[in-house]
């Protein structure tokens, strides 16, 4: 994979590789593609699609309880759909590492998305979920770092906000 | 289950076109992502709602709809990731089994408005199968020009609901400037479908 | 591909006892892993028997049989059983075109289907009014899929649910009579911590 300036993605995946994720799961997100795509091409990795964001909750638990660390991959209106399965990662301590790209904030066109991303962090924080932005495209991979510290070792929920600044203007949809 | 062959692939743009020139006063509600530009591009219109989130929950809003509109033909153009994503509402329309509803499922087998990433569609999810298990029992998949004419028959005649599956290419075409304002869209909907 | 279409909408007496199905599933369990599904199904499990490789689900509606598509996953080379309830498995429902898409060869997962929602006051689930379940299994994909509603068709669907390369789909119907409530452990971390000691030697 070509290293552009701005390729966070590259070095997001190889701090999951070697933070030891087993399970990928996602839901996809234009701001992922990259990510999603190297996860799939890994062979130490298994890559679950999913049919709605809460399905990876439930799955990264099962994958835990297996001794498999894993990574939850979606975009900001998933963090609505999840709500209630974070009740048993957080009643079970187990970790979940979520890395979420944002909508709803820096340059949206669609007004839908505005409700949703606007109570991201309000919603994950009330979850009991630790939050931790990047907003830098040179920041995003060492908050992953320190997110899958945060998960892996300390036992907590941590979900990584990628800003939809660092993804850009463009419209992905396009 | 895979697209033939042999024939080159339905474009979603000119099936979805087809499909509303049929429309009379049906009322259409549209998943988010390209269905939006699909049913857009065949003719804006006051009775078009166009979903611009809320994904899974195109097909329970056009429920909703048929409920309170039970005279009226009432038409879901959605994909497959957007109906993947709240399938359960299959179930949920398969047991009140409502007369006046029609899901139209334009199946490209990948998540576009996100980067084509394959959907489960592209695994061997059969959709089709899937419906008939929640209880819909006029339930078919298409993906030949020459099978649309009786799907297009089948969403606006007999009782429902009918779910259709419609295998199309990847490529859809350009976009145009859909309303994307909830409170215009619900008014002009309300004025136009509920004469309030 | 088990055509479960034949039980759509037949109407066989339920007779079977969901505390008599389940015990005389886990009888079977030998090294299986098991993950339940919150309410009933957990009772059950509990009344058939503790076991450290017993996941209860005290919440996460709509979560087991993915739950247990993830445990699948990390432990290909155990057969990884879910139990669970027609109200939970309907509420995420979509998780059998996940599961099937990956298409794990050791996952079976079982519905305990009394068509009632237990735990709120028995009111109707979907599949009271003709939702086929195992023909919702087979539409996505999964390998092996049936419903049973006999004593000789669940003793039949033994070696599915145990051995036949997954993912497999049981849709077992039960009556809707009530049960005493057995609780296993409810302590979240306590359930994972036993259940990664017995099976990774750590918690």
């Amino acid at each position: 994979m070509a290293r552009k300036p701005a390729d966070w993605s590259a070095d997001v995946f190889r701090i999951l590789k070697e933070e030891g994720v087993r399970q990928v799961a996602y839901v996809p997100d234009a701001g992922h593609t990259r990510l999603i795509k190297a996860c799939r091409a890994e062979r130490s990795m298994t890559a679950v699609p999913l049919t709605t964001e809460e399905e990876g909750v439930a799955l990264l638990a099962g994958a835990w309880l297996g001794g498999e660390p894993g990574a939850l991959l979606m975009q900001s209106s998933g963090v609505g759909n999840i709500v209630n399965m974070l009740g048993v990662a957080r009643e079970c301590r187990f970790p979940l590492l979520i890395l979420v790209t944002m909508r709803g904030e820096w340059g949206e066109f669609n007004p839908w998305q505005m409700p949703m991303g606007q109570a991201t962090e309000t919603v994950l924080d009330a979850a009991g979920v630790i939050v931790q932005r990047a907003d830098d495209p040179g920041r995003v991979a060492e908050t992953a770092r320190s997110a899958a510290a945060m998960a892996f070792e300390g036992g907590r929920m941590v979900a990584v906000l990628i800003g939809q600044r660092v993804i850009g203007f463009k419209d992905w949809s396009k | 289950m895979a697209t033939k062959k042999k024939e080159p692939a339905l474009l979603r743009r000119a099936v979805v076109k087809k499909i509303l020139a049929k429309r009379g006063d049906a009322a259409v509600v549209t998943g988010i992502g390209n269905a939006i530009h699909d049913v857009f591009a065949a003719g804006d219109d006051d009775r078009n709602m166009y979903l611009s989130g809320i994904m899974g929950g195109a097909s329970m809003v056009a429920f909703g709809v048929a409920l309170a509109q039970p005279r009226r033909r009432v038409i879901v153009i959605t994909g497959d990731g957007e109906l993947l994503a709240g399938i359960g509402s299959l179930a949920t329309i398969g047991v009140e089994k409502p007369k006046n509803l029609s899901i139209v499922v334009i199946d490209n087998q990948a998540y576009g408005a996100t980067g084509n990433q394959h959907t489960h569609t592209a695994r061997g999810v059969d959709l089709v199968g899937i419906a008939k298990a929640s209880g819909f029992e006029r339930a078919e998949q298409v993906s030949k020009a020459s099978e649309l004419d009786g799907m297009i028959d089948a969403i606006y005649r007999g009782d429902g609901p009918y779910f259709a599956v419609v295998k199309v290419s990847t490529r859809s075409g350009p976009r145009g400037d859909a309303p994307k304002d909830g409170t215009l869209l619900a008014r002009r909907f309300r004025a136009a479908v509920a004469g309030e | 591909m088990a055509s479960t279409h034949a039980n759509r909408g037949a109407n066989r007496n339920i007779t079977l006892d969901r505390r008599e199905v389940v015990s005389r599933i886990l009888k079977e369990r030998g090294d299986a892993l098991l993950v339940t599904g919150l309410g009933a199904p957990t009772w059950d499990a509990a009344a058939a028997g503790d076991h450290p490789s017993s996941f209860y689900l005290w919440g996460g509606m709509g979560g087991a049989s993915v739950c247990g598509l993830g445990l699948a996953l990390a432990q290909k080379k155990r057969r990884v059983l879910v139990i669970t309830g027609d109200g939970e498995m309907l509420m995420g429902i979509g998780s059998l075109a996940t599961i099937a898409a990956q298409r794990p060869d050791n996952l079976a997962v079982c519905v305990i289907d009394n068509q009632r929602y237990g735990e709120t006051g028995m009111q109707e689930t979907h599949t009271q009014f003709g939702v086929d379940l195992a023909a919702m299994a087979a539409g996505a994909g999964f390998q092996e899929t049936d419903t049973v509603w006999t004593m000789e068709e669940l003793e039949a669907s033994l070696s599915h649910l145990y051995g036949t390369p997954g993912p497999v789909f049981i849709d077992v119907k039960v009556t809707d009579a009530p049960q005493p409530m057995t609780l296993p452990l409810r302590d979240g971390p306590a359930i994972k911590h036993r259940f990664r000691s017995a099976l990774l030697g750590k918690a």
